[in-house]
């Protein structure tokens, strides 16, 4: 049985219009395998994550976490058997309370773990996994920097001990030249607890250096997907070739990547069943 | 001999109390002429986005700065504040990683647009907004004149760097500074801002300096690198012999490091 398991999944967003960000997907996770989801900014990759978590309620299909469908979280507590599903946010500014401080925070983590019968852990131990000093638990967030405040929120999300580890962007608001080393550390830990992670980024570069499987959306669907190695080197789909086209290389030659043309980004849309469950 | 839009020489940075400053920059040089983009790579805290900031005095007020950096025949480093208001934006242009931060959330994009031009150029406020529709359209906004009364975040995030830049080059600067201005666009649309910038910098004759740690968008508009680390500029040239024949042992590393499964012929041999 998959950790993880998405069944023609729908997201719809009611407003003057209805908007369908997320058009039937289905993707599994395993226990110790980092899948990336990738695409342009709307593609609808992060109403999926939070579909994933219970954050928003699917409007089609089914999100079921080990056999059970995932409940929407309310304004009550999380029962026991879902706070082993954990997200990292985009922003740490707006994850990190700004007024506790750090180890209290990452306390909450570990609480959320023990009512599941972990052993308990110290905040330290986490501070120091994500490459902190024991020392600064004591603080509060706003004497860290931008990719400190983001180890955080990883800090805190791990001592929860979750088996299923949801990144929504968790790399883009961190200084760019530190952004690859963020992610690599995502990928070691959650290895190293067996957890199943869900890697959502534009970042195809590191997408290619961290996932097992990578699925690229497009629109609200999946265009392709399959192994990481499969998808970036041998692409079926337009799309993820035109993605792979448009990364610059870093050759010296002082080409500029073609920016897609209107008929290229019309052939984007194009159902490719050969471009999906590539090995 | 051409000379340099704009001349940095042996710039320091120190920031901190005066009796234990903490060196940032130690001691840098580059030249930026009109018409080429100056790349400037290197990793988190090399100095590179300091320096940058400091070329437009917004370091903060216990950062130490020595060297020169002269603009033309102005020396910018201890210029007084009135003076450097006068420069800023208007000779000197900067935009950022994030364009979602660098445009007021609440102004619509017409008075973001027209507020320099107005404040620097003394244009009045019809000739002002024909300005403005003139930028949008050269940085290919569609539907500018409709876009004026827009709210940034009515805009995509390939638009707002889009506007970004044309609020930055609203005053015709001789200097943009750009500070990773495409790592948080998806690559089809960094593409898009890549074609512009170089563009923009053949036509209105600008001295680009481009901050980024990616090496990919460095090799496809930078006319000459310079690799910095730890506040020392390691290594300078042009693109092609940066990228061709790196001297320095540290380029080697950093182009070695590359993430993804593409191959470069260029780097085989410092793999």
């Amino acid at each position: 049985m998959s950790l993880l398991r998405v069944d023609d999944l729908a997201v719809e967003y009611r407003g003057a219009k209805v908007v369908r960000a997320v058009d039937g997907v289905s993707l599994s996770i395993d226990a110790g395998e980092v899948v990336a989801l990738v695409g342009e900014s709307g593609c609808g990759k992060s109403s999926l994550a939070r579909a994933v978590v219970g954050m928003e309620t699917p409007s089609e299909g089914s999100v079921q976490y080990r056999g059970r469908p995932v409940p929407t979280l309310g304004v009550r507590q999380r029962s026991n058997d879902f706070t082993s599903i954990q997200m990292v946010f985009q922003d740490p500014n707006s994850s990190l309370n700004p007024r506790i401080r750090v180890g209290a925070q990452i306390s909450e983590g570990i609480a959320a773990a023990r009512r599941r019968g972990m052993e308990a852990t110290r905040p330290e131990e986490w501070l120091e996994r994500v490459g902190l000093p024991a020392t600064v638990v004591n603080r509060y967030p706003h004497s860290f920097s931008g990719g400190q405040r983001q180890r955080i929120a990883i800090a805190r999300a791990l001592a929860a001990r979750p088996d299923l580890l949801v990144a929504d962007e968790p790399i883009s608001a961190l200084d760019a030249s530190s952004q690859a080393a963020v992610a690599e550390m995502m990928r070691k830990l959650a290895l190293e607890s067996g957890a199943g992670l869900l890697f959502i980024s534009h970042d195809l570069a590191v997408v290619r250096l961290i996932a097992d499987r990578t699925l690229v959306m497009y629109r609200g669907r999946v265009v392709e997907s399959g192994a990481t190695d499969a998808v970036w080197n041998e692409s079926r789909h337009p799309y993820t070739r035109s993605l792979v086209a448009a990364i610059p290389e870093p050759d010296g030659k002082g080409n500029l990547p073609a920016a897609p043309t209107v008929a290229e980004r019309a052939a984007w849309f194009d159902i490719v069943p050969e471009a999906l469950d590539r090995v | 001999m051409i000379t340099p839009a704009l001349t940095i020489r042996d710039l320091t940075i120190a920031i901190g109390n005066k009796k234990s400053p903490t060196r940032i920059v130690n001691g840098i040089s580059l030249d930026l002429y009109a018409g080429r983009i100056q790349g400037l790579a290197g990793e988190s805290g090399s100095g590179k986005t300091v320096s940058s900031l400091a070329v437009l005095g917004l370091l903060p007020a216990n950062a130490i700065v020595t060297g020169s950096m002269r603009l033309g025949s102005t020396e910018l480093i201890g210029l007084p504040l009135a003076r450097l208001r006068d420069i800023r934006g208007r000779r000197i242009a900067m935009i950022f990683q994030d364009p979602s931060a660098s445009l007021h959330p609440q102004i619509r994009i017409g008075g973001q647009l027209t507020d320099h031009v107005r404040r620097h150029l003394g244009y009045d406020r019809k000739k002002a907004r024909a300005h403005a529709i003139e930028l949008l359209e050269r940085v290919q906004v569609p539907d500018a004149t409709e876009a004026l009364s827009r709210f940034p975040h009515q805009f995509s995030g390939g638009q707002r760097q889009r506007i970004a830049i044309a609020i930055a080059l609203a005053c015709d600067p001789d200097v943009l500074l750009a500070d990773e201005p495409t790592t948080a666009l998806d690559v089809t649309v960094q593409a898009g801002i890549l074609q512009l910038l170089r563009d923009l910098a053949l036509e209105r004759q600008l001295a680009v300096l481009l901050v980024t740690h990616d090496l990919g968008v460095m090799s496809a508009v930078a006319d000459d690198v310079a690799v910095m680390r730890a506040g020392l500029i390691t290594e300078s040239g042009t693109r092609e012999q940066l990228f061709m024949t790196p001297q320095h042992e540290y380029t080697r590393e950093l182009l070695a490091s590359l993430p993804g499964a593409k191959t470069n012929s260029m780097n085989g041999d410092a793999e």
